[in-house]
C-alpha cells in the first residue's frame, strides 16, 4: 500500500479502506468473500488445509473473479470448529471439513443453496441457523477487545484501518495532550486484563511522573494459564490493535520503544505479529515522526521460553533482559525502575487491544458497560467439561450463570455443574452456590477466586476437587523459580502433603498442616506466584471440605478420580465370563476361566487404568 | 566431547547476527535450541566467548527455561497435553498409556533416539481436548486406546 505518513494520508487510507471493507462484506463489490477462522483450534483441526482447497476449487470452478478466500481470527466458538463465513450472505458453516469444500463451493457457490448439513444445529430446538447472530452463543457477547476479530484478515493493515484502526491514535495524536490520554483511560475505568485489575490509567500516570531520557511499554503476551487463549486468540486475529494500544500508551508516558513478549508456544500469534510489525513499518505507521508528528515509535518482539513464572512483570523484564526470569523485589515498581534499569509499564495483551476502543468511542462509552468498578467487557477461555469450549466476551456484570448455561450451553452429557476455576493456578473454584455472582474483579475475590487473565475451566461431578488441587500444585512446584525459600520449598511441601491426601495417606492433620503452610506462602513469598501459590487448595477445601475429609478419614475418593482410591471389582453374577476384560488388561491381573467360572480381579496387581470397566459390555465391572 | 568446528562457526554467526540487539542472550539461545534442537555445554562456551557473558551465567539461564534443552531430543516429540482443560478431561490417562507403549518417562528419550515424551501446558486446542501433539501435528479428543496406533503409525514411517 502507499505509504501513510502524514495525519491527512492516514484520514484518506481509512476513508478508503472502511468503503473497501463495508463492499467486502456487503458484496458490493460484486463478489462474494469466503473467510475461514484462523484461530490457533481450527488450525489444529486442519482449516489451513480447507482454505487451500477452497482457493484450489475456486480456481477450478472459474470463480477467481466472482470469490475471494482468506483467513480471519477466531469465530469464538471453537469446540464446533472450522468455521467459514461466506458474505454477503453472511452463512456461516461449522464442522468444515477439507472434504467438504467441493460441496460447499458445487452447492452454494455455484448453485446458491445453502449446505443445511454443515449449519449449526441449535441443541434445544434442533432448528438450523444459518446466522451466527441468531446463535445463543454469540447473543449476550460483546466484541471490544476482540473488535474485528473473525472478520478482518489479520495479515493485511487495510482492513484494520477499516475497521477503525487507527482511529484511537489519530484522536490521541490530533486532539490530546499526552496527560488527556491518561486521563481518558484513567476515567474509562479500565483495569489490567491479565487478572491483577490495577487501573490502567494510574500505572500510566507512575511512569508519566517520573522524568527519564528512555522509558519502555513492554506487552506482557506471557499467557501462562494452562487452558487460557485469550491473549492468543487476540494477538492472532488482531494483532495491529494491540500495536495500537501500545502506540498510544507511548505517546500517553512517554515511551519511544515497546516490547512484546509473547510465548514461544504461539508460533501462529508470532508469526502474525512479527508481519503486522512488518507491515507498519512499511507503512510509516510504526517508526521516526509517526503520521508526520514529534511522537517516534519502534516496536521490538522478544520469545518467552517456557517458563510461567515470566508472566510476572518484573520477571518477564529479567527475561527480556537475557537473564533467568526471575522476579524482582518491589519497590522500586516497574514504572519507576523497570526495563533496563528505565521506567517501564507492563500491560497485558488484552488490556492495550482494548485501549484504541476506548479512544475511538470515548472514555464514557467504555465506561458505560460493566459494573460499579469493573468496566467495559473480559475475553475469556471457557473450557473443561461445558458443551461450547471457546472464546467468549462479555460485558462486566455478567453472571457466572448465564457464561456457563447461556453462552456455554450447559453441561455435556446431562452431567451435574460442580465448579468452575477462574484465575488458574493463582485463583480458585466457584461452586453452584455462587453461580449468580457478578463477574466483577472486587465479586470475584470476595468469592474466595479472582478474575485472573480469563482463563475459566468447568468442572462436572466427575471431577474431584483434590485431584484438581494437585494438579495446580504440581503445576506451581514446578515452575516456582526458586529464589525465595518460601515458595520454593512451601510449594514442594504442600505438592507432597497433596500426594499423601490422594493417596491415602493423609490424615486431618496434614490438612491442618497444609493450611499453615498456606498462610506461610501467602505472607512470605517475594511474588504474586508464591503469594497466591496456596488459593486452588484454600478455596476448594473451602467449599468442598467433605471431599478432603472423605480422602482422608474414609480413604475414598467420592468422585472416583483418584487413582489410589479406587477399585474396580467384577459383578459374578453379571459376568459372561466372556474373558475380554482378561484380554484387555495390560498387567494381566484378571482370571478366569472362559465360559466356565467368571473373572476375578487381583487388587494386589490392579493398577487401575479402566481397561476392564470400559471394554466390559455386560456392565459387570464396577469401579469404587 | 568437542563440537566440530563448522558447528562452533555457526554459533558464532547466530551470536553476531543479534549483535545490535540490546541484551540478546534469549534471541541467541532460542536460535541455537531451534536450530540443533539441544544446547550441550560446549555451545554455550562458544556462546560465553562471542558475547563476554560467563559460561555459569549462561548454564544458569538454559537450566531455568523449559524450552532449551541440554540433551538432543529424539525425531519425533510427543506432546501430551496437560494444560486444565485436558486434565479435566483425563489427558493423565493418555500421558500414563504413552510412556508405557514407548517405556519412558516423562521428558526421556527412547533408547533408539526416535522419541522423546514431554508434558506440555496448553497447546491452545483446548476444544479439541483432551489433545496431544507430535511434531506439530495435533490429535484431538484421543482415548488411551487410540495410543498404540498412533505410536505404531510413526514407527511404520520409519521403517518404510
Amino acid at each position: 500500500m502507499e505509504p501513510i505518513n502524514s495525519i491527512p494520508c492516514l484520514e484518506k487510507a481509512m476513508c478508503k479502506c472502511s468503503e473497501e471493507l463495508n463492499a467486502k462484506v456487503k458484496g458490493l463489490n460484486g463478489k462474494r468473500a469466503i473467510v475461514v477462522c484462523g484461530g490457533t483450534g481450527c488450525l489444529a483441526n486442519h482449516s489451513e488445509d480447507l482454505e487451500a482447497e477452497l482457493k484450489r476449487l475456486v480456481k477450478e470452478y472459474g470463480l477467481e473473479d466472482k470469490v475471494t478466500v482468506n483467513h480471519v481470527g477466531c469465530f469464538g466458538l471453537c469446540s464446533q470448529g472450522p468455521f467459514i463465513k461466506i458474505f454477503p450472505e453472511e452463512t456461516l458453516y461449522r464442522a468444515v471439513q477439507v472434504k467438504d469444500a467441493e460441496t460447499i463451493v458445487k452447492e452454494d457457490l455455484v448453485g446458491h443453496r445453502i449446505v443445511e448439513d454443515l449449519l449449526y444445529v441449535d441443541p434445544i430446538t434442533k432448528m438450523r441457523i444459518a446466522k451466527q447472530e441468531d446463535i445463543p452463543f454469540y447473543k449476550k457477547q460483546v466484541r471490544v477487545a476482540l473488535h474485528g476479530c473473525s472478520l478482518i484478515n489479520p495479515s493485511l493493515v487495510e482492513e484494520y484501518l477499516g475497521c477503525g484502526g487507527f482511529k484511537g491514535l489519530k484522536r490521541a495524536l490530533t486532539e490530546l495532550t499526552p496527560q488527556q490520554v491518561i486521563d481518558e483511560v484513567t476515567n474509562s475505568g479500565l483495569r489490567g486484563r491479565g487478572g491483577g485489575g490495577f487501573l490502567t490509567g494510574r500505572k500510566w500516570q507512575f511512569a508519566a511522573n517520573v522524568e527519564a531520557d528512555q522509558k519502555y511499554i513492554v506487552c506482557n503476551g506471557d499467557e501462562g494459564d494452562p487452558g487460557a487463549f485469550m491473549d492468543c486468540s487476540i494477538l492472532e486475529g488482531t494483532p495491529f490493535s494491540v500495536i495500537e494500544g501500545m502506540m498510544i500508551a507511548g505517546y500517553a508516558f512517554g515511551a519511544s520503544e515497546g516490547y512484546f513478549y509473547v510465548r514461544a508456544e504461539y508460533p501462529t500469534a508470532v508469526k502474525r505479529l512479527t508481519e503486522a510489525i512488518k507491515d507498519l513499518e512499511e507503512a510509516g505507521i510504526l517508526g521516526d515522526h509517526v503520521l508526520g508528528t514529534d511522537f517516534s515509535f519502534r516496536v521490538h518482539l522478544r520469545l518467552g521460553a517456557g517458563a510461567f513464572v515470566c508472566g510476572e512483570e518484573t520477571a518477564l523484564l529479567n527475561s527480556i533482559e537475557g537473564k533467568r526470569g526471575m522476579p524482582r523485589p518491589r519497590p522500586p515498581f516497574p514504572a519507576v525502575k523497570g526495563l533496563w534499569g528505565k521506567p517501564t509499564c507492563v500491560n497485558n495483551v488484552e488490556t492495550l487491544a482494548t485501549v484504541p476502543y476506548i479512544l475511538r468511542e470515548g472514555w464514557e462509552k467504555f465506561a458505560s458497560m460493566g459494573t460499579e468498578k469493573s468496566k467495559g467487557t473480559k475475553v475469556f477461555a471457557l473450557g473443561g467439561k461445558i458443551n461450547n469450549v471457546g472464546l467468549v466476551e462479555v460485558p462486566m456484570g455478567t453472571t457466572l450463570r448465564t457464561l456457563i448455561y447461556d453462552i456455554g450451553g450447559g453441561i455435556p452429557g446431562g452431567k451435574a455443574f460442580k465448579a468452575i476455576q477462574t484465575g488458574g493456578p493463582s485463583g480458585g473454584c466457584l461452586t453452584a452456590a455462587d453461580l449468580d455472582t457478578p463477574i466483577d474483579y472486587d465479586a470475584l475475590v470476595a468469592k474466595g477466586s479472582m478474575m485472573g487473565s480469563g482463563g475459566a475451566i468447568v468442572m462436572d461431578e466427575d471431577n474431584c476437587m483434590v485431584n484438581v488441587a494437585h494438579f495446580y500444585m504440581n503445576f506451581i512446584c514446578d515452575e516456582s523459580c526458586g529464589k525465595c525459600t518460601v515458595c520454593r520449598i512451601g510449594t514442594k511441601r504442600l505438592y507432597e502433603m497433596l500426594t499423601d491426601v490422594v493417596e491415602g495417606r493423609g490424615t486431618e492433620q496434614t490438612l491442618e498442616d497444609m493450611k499453615a503452610i498456606a498462610s506461610v506462602l501467602k505472607d512470605g513469598a517475594l511474588c504474586a506466584l508464591g503469594q497466591t501459590a496456596a488459593n486452588p487448595i484454600l478455596s476448594t477445601m473451602a467449599n468442598f471440605p467433605e471431599e478432603y475429609l472423605a480422602h482422608v478419614k474414609d480413604k475414598k475418593c467420592p468422585a472416583h478420580a483418584c487413582k489410589k482410591l479406587v477399585s474396580f471389582t467384577i459383578d459374578p453374577e453379571k459376568c459372561k465370563k466372556c474373558s475380554l476384560c482378561a484380554r484387555n488388561c495390560p498387567v494381566s491381573a484378571i482370571h478366569g476361566v472362559p465360559g466356565k467360572e467368571p473373572y476375578v480381579i487381583d487388587q494386589s496387581k490392579c493398577i487401575k487404568c479402566g481397561a476392564c470397566l470400559s471394554g466390559c459390555r455386560f456392565d459387570a465391572i464396577h469401579k469404587e | 566431547m568437542k563440537i566440530k568446528s563448522e558447528v562452533a562457526a555457526d554459533v558464532r554467526k547466530i551470536c553476531a547476527s543479534y549483535a545490535n540487539e540490546p541484551s540478546p542472550l534469549m534471541m541467541v539461545l532460542s536460535a541455537i535450541q531451534k536450530k540443533y534442537g539441544y544446547i550441550p555445554l560446549e555451545v554455550q562456551e562458544v556462546v560465553s566467548q562471542e558475547m563476554n557473558i560467563p559460561v555459569a551465567e549462561i548454564y544458569g539461564v538454559v537450566t531455568f527455561y523449559g524450552f532449551f534443552s541440554l540433551n538432543p531430543k529424539g525425531k519425533y516429540v510427543v506432546n501430551v497435553c496437560l494444560g486444565t482443560a485436558c486434565y479435566v478431561k483425563n489427558s493423565q490417562t493418555l500421558l500414563d498409556k504413552v510412556c508405557e507403549v514407548l517405556e519412558v518417562k516423562p521428558g526421556e528419550t527412547t533408547e533408539d533416539g526416535l522419541f522423546t515424551v514431554d508434558a506440555v501446558r496448553c497447546i491452545g486446542a483446548c476444544a479439541l481436548a483432551p489433545a496431544m501433539m507430535i511434531n506439530g501435528q495435533v490429535y484431538p479428543r484421543l482415548t488411551p486406546a487410540q495410543i498404540p496406533e498412533i505410536i505404531d503409525s510413526y514407527r511404520k514411517k520409519e521403517e518404510a
